[in-house]
């Protein structure tokens, strides 16, 4: 994993304005790079983009919240994501996010105390041939049962 | 360097010399074997980039790498058996093949010149070679839009050259005008395979007649259906065909500016679709003055955000514009207003895929292919409870009885089959009784599904169609933009009385409170997220009304899904007293004395079912 940027630091961000600020329609891609940058898209960085885009807060609040892609607060070390696809559903994929639930104490869209694990029900991966499946960050676990969950987890 | 077309012919006149033994020429340089690894997004989870490495380590250190080359290519379709790899010329067809098998392929296949025998599937044990012919899995499919798949390396423009790549944009632009051009993708019958089946040359002639001295192609591979990943495997396996598509239609409509827009989940796509783009600039088949003729045209890709909606056109435009992804009233249609308000044509990859070959082999080659409705072929995704997950090519008008069985190798563990859905969380599920209904666009509207992107899910006796419903309606709610009311407020209600029904709490009239709530959304909805949001409900209450009923009145979830329907207990009888189960289960909710039957603890029981799937001597019943 790259090392993640802090709030702090702002020259980064405005580096990642100036290259797309001529471009139609930036506020995407900058949005998309700045959450590759620092993990997050806390407020503070929002009104930075507002204030060098010269547009109003609200407008780059609503973007970032229409889109399930960003988020507003960190997520954990890890995160895993099951995905609830049809293919996957079908095959299982519910039973297996239970699982991942109990074993961590927390649920779909919850961050572990200790920042280490968030779980998310994500979108098909495309991988519906491995069928359930969940990835955790790039690595990705297919034809999984309830029953291997905590052997997986155990290797984090 | 910018290339002219007789200097591009050259590249892929040498290239084809390379590559010809895939096509079954004779190789005329000193590559006489190629192995080629399937590097889509199923194959790789599988670590297919790794066992590529390995190979190519491994002939080296044999000193073969130059007569053997390994090359990572697109998906081969059958994704279920992958990785896959397929050793030119022979064709010889191995499958599940893991990064450490590479020492005995090397060893055994091409310098002992004998077969691996355990990567060879079943069926084609005696004589795995021209695999790809042979398996009952290709040999009803016609692969057209993925053509190329699992043929080239995608990352590799002459190889896209070598095999007429962009042969069909120098006929067009030297030789047709803009409105041959959209005759011809006219006449060809060719459908939007996006979703609502819109014909594309209709698209194109509006675009074209539009007044603007600006106008934009834009290419949604925004693929949201859950369950479908044919318009990913194309990128990943053939992103030129899109790039040549797109500077196509660039032309018969007069834009120079085009717009890629891709899921952010499609990592591997995003990556080779980049990488064809660059290669098209440089080689001048992207730019300015397109092979000399004037023609201007680029490209640039955009990524999706997580939202469902942007597959919708107008919404996908709002986001491409760099605003919140929420659909726009129709008209003005994008023909006339589109993106940045200039005139644009909006195609589906899987279309997009076809536009080429239309052009070289002529409209009449893809009419002659399908119904008198549907033209052409289509592809499917695969996937559910069926022995060959994977993606599917088939002319239209096949029936799915064909695609399950004869392609899709039928349904695993001696289950039954009990529905198809298709078109994803718009379409509806196909019965038994329609299996031999043949597959297009109209035949599917009239059984109450429909084709959307080609998702093509099946389900056994083990699916609750009422769980499936309401996971299609869980979808509908977390993806609404919340723009509309009725689809805002109305996908939730719907919601709602699903997940009541399926805990147990269903009431008289729920069916019918359903029902109201379907037309509402059908009639109220700006976008064909609302009006279609209710079809996988209505589809269900047709076909599996009882299903429903048994949930409400009976309290019982006859497939033995809806966890609060259902109890497992063990039986007396049955129960040697082995502890497997108490062992296996996740909340110590079974306990017992060793070699005395056990009890399982109703209070503590989640329903996971694991002790059900554990118990070898079939003392656990569920009810």
């Amino acid at each position: 994993m790259v090392d993640l940027i802090s709030i702090e630091n702002l020259e980064p961000l405005k580096e990642i304005i100036a290259q797309h600020k001529e471009e139609p329609g930036c506020i995407m891609p900058i949005l998309q790079e700045t959450q590759g940058a620092y993990g997050y898209l806390p407020i503070e960085l929002q009104k930075v983009i507002a204030d060098e885009l010269n547009v109003p807060l609200s407008e780059v609040y609503g973007i970032v919240t229409f889109y399930s892609q960003f988020t507003l607060v960190q997520k954990g070390k890890y995160k895993i994501g099951v995905c609830m696809g049809t293919a996957c559903y079908v095959r299982g994929a519910q039973n297996v996010v239970d699982r991942v639930e109990r074993e961590l104490g927390v649920v779909v869209g919850q961050t572990t105390e200790d920042k280490k694990f968030t779980i998310e029900a994500t979108r098909c991966l495309g991988a519906c041939g491995l069928a359930p499946v969940m990835m955790i960050n790039e690595d990705v676990y297919g034809a999984l049962t309830p029953d291997k969950i905590p052997d997986i987890l155990a290797k984090y | 360097m910018k290339k002219s077309i007789e200097e591009l012919r050259q590249i892929g006149k040498e290239k084809l010399d390379r590559i010809g033994l895939r096509v079954g020429l004779e190789a005329k340089t000193e590559s006489k074997t190629q192995i080629m690894v399937c590097g889509g997004t199923g194959c790789h989870s599988s670590s297919s980039h790794i066992l590529i490495q390995n190979m190519k380590d491994e002939l080296k250190a044999h000193n073969l790498d130059k007569e053997v080359e390994v090359i990572q290519t697109g998906c081969f379709g059958l994704c279920q058996k992958g990785p896959i790899m397929i050793i030119y010329p022979e064709g010889t067809f191995y499958s599940h093949v893991q990064p450490s098998d590479f020492k005995e392929i090397v060893e055994k296949h091409i310098i002992g010149k004998e077969i691996v025998d355990r990567l060879v599937l079943d069926e084609i044990k005696a004589d795995p070679n021209d695999g790809l012919n042979k398996l009952e899995f290709y040999k009803k499919q016609k692969r057209n839009a993925l053509g190329n798949c699992g043929l080239i390396d995608p990352e590799c423009i002459d190889e896209y050259l070598a095999l007429k790549g962009y042969e069909a944009l120098h006929k067009v632009v030297t030789t047709m005008t803009q409105d041959e051009v959209i005759q011809e993708i006219l006449d060809s019958g060719l459908r939007g395979r996006g979703g609502a089946g819109f014909p594309t040359g209709m698209k194109w002639k509006f675009a074209k007649s539009a007044q603007n001295d600006k106008k934009f192609v834009v290419c949604n591979a925004d693929e949201g259906d859950p369950g479908a990943f044919m318009d990913r495997s194309v990128l990943e396996g053939d992103p030129h065909v899109i790039v040549e598509a797109m500077a196509i239609a660039a032309y018969a409509i007069g834009a120079d500016e085009g717009y890629v827009y891709v899921r952010a989940e499609y990592p591997i796509a995003v990556k080779r679709l980049t990488i064809a783009i660059n290669q098209a600039r440089e080689y001048g088949l992207l730019g300015k003055d397109i092979m000399g003729t004037g023609f201007n045209f680029d490209l640039h890709v955009r990524l999706g955000a997580g939202a469902f909606v942007c597959g919708e056109e107008t919404a996908l435009l709002n986001s491409v514009e760099g605003k919140r992804g929420e659909p726009r009233p129709r008209p003005p249609f994008p023909a006339n207003e589109g993106a940045f308000k200039k005139p644009t044509v909006l195609n589906n990859v899987e279309t997009l895929a076809n536009i080429p070959k239309i052009i070289r082999e002529g409209a009449q080659w893809f009419a002659n292919m399908g119904t008198d409705d549907s033209k052409g072929t289509k592809v499917f995704a695969l996937g559910g409870k069926i022995a060959n997950t994977g993606l599917v090519e088939v002319e239209m008008g096949t029936t799915l009885r064909e695609i399950v069985y004869d392609i899709g190798g039928g349904i695993p563990n001696e289950k039954a089959f009990k529905a198809a859905q298709t078109g994803g969380p718009s379409g509806g599920c196909i019965p038994t009784q329609h299996l031999d209904t043949p597959i297009d666009f109209k035949s599917l509207a009239q059984i109450g599904s429909m084709m959307g992107s080609g998702g093509l899910i099946v389900m056994d006796e083990d699916n609750c169609m009422v769980d499936v419903a309401r996971f299609f309606m869980d979808f509908i709610v977390d993806e609404s933009c919340g723009k509309c009311s009725p689809c805002r407020i109305g996908t939730k209600r719907m919601l709602e009385i699903l997940n009541r029904i399926c805990n147990g709490e269903g009431k008289e009239g729920d069916i019918e409170k359903l029902e109201d709530l379907a037309k509402a959304l059908k009639a109220g909805s700006l976008c064909a997220l609302g009006q279609t949001a209710a079809n996988p409900v209505l589809s269900t209450l047709r076909y599996f009304r009882p299903e429903y009923e048994a949930h409400i009145k009976e309290k019982k979830c006859p497939a033995g899904v809806c966890k609060n329907l259902i109890t497992f207990t063990i039986d007396p009888a049955k129960c040697v007293g082995c502890s497997l189960c108490a062992k296996k289960c996740p909340v110590n909710a079974i306990s017992g004395e060793v070699k005395s039957p056990f009890v399982i603890n109703q209070e503590e029981c989640i329903k996971c079912g694991l002790c059900l799937q554990t118990c070898k001597f079939k003392a656990i019943d569920k009810k």
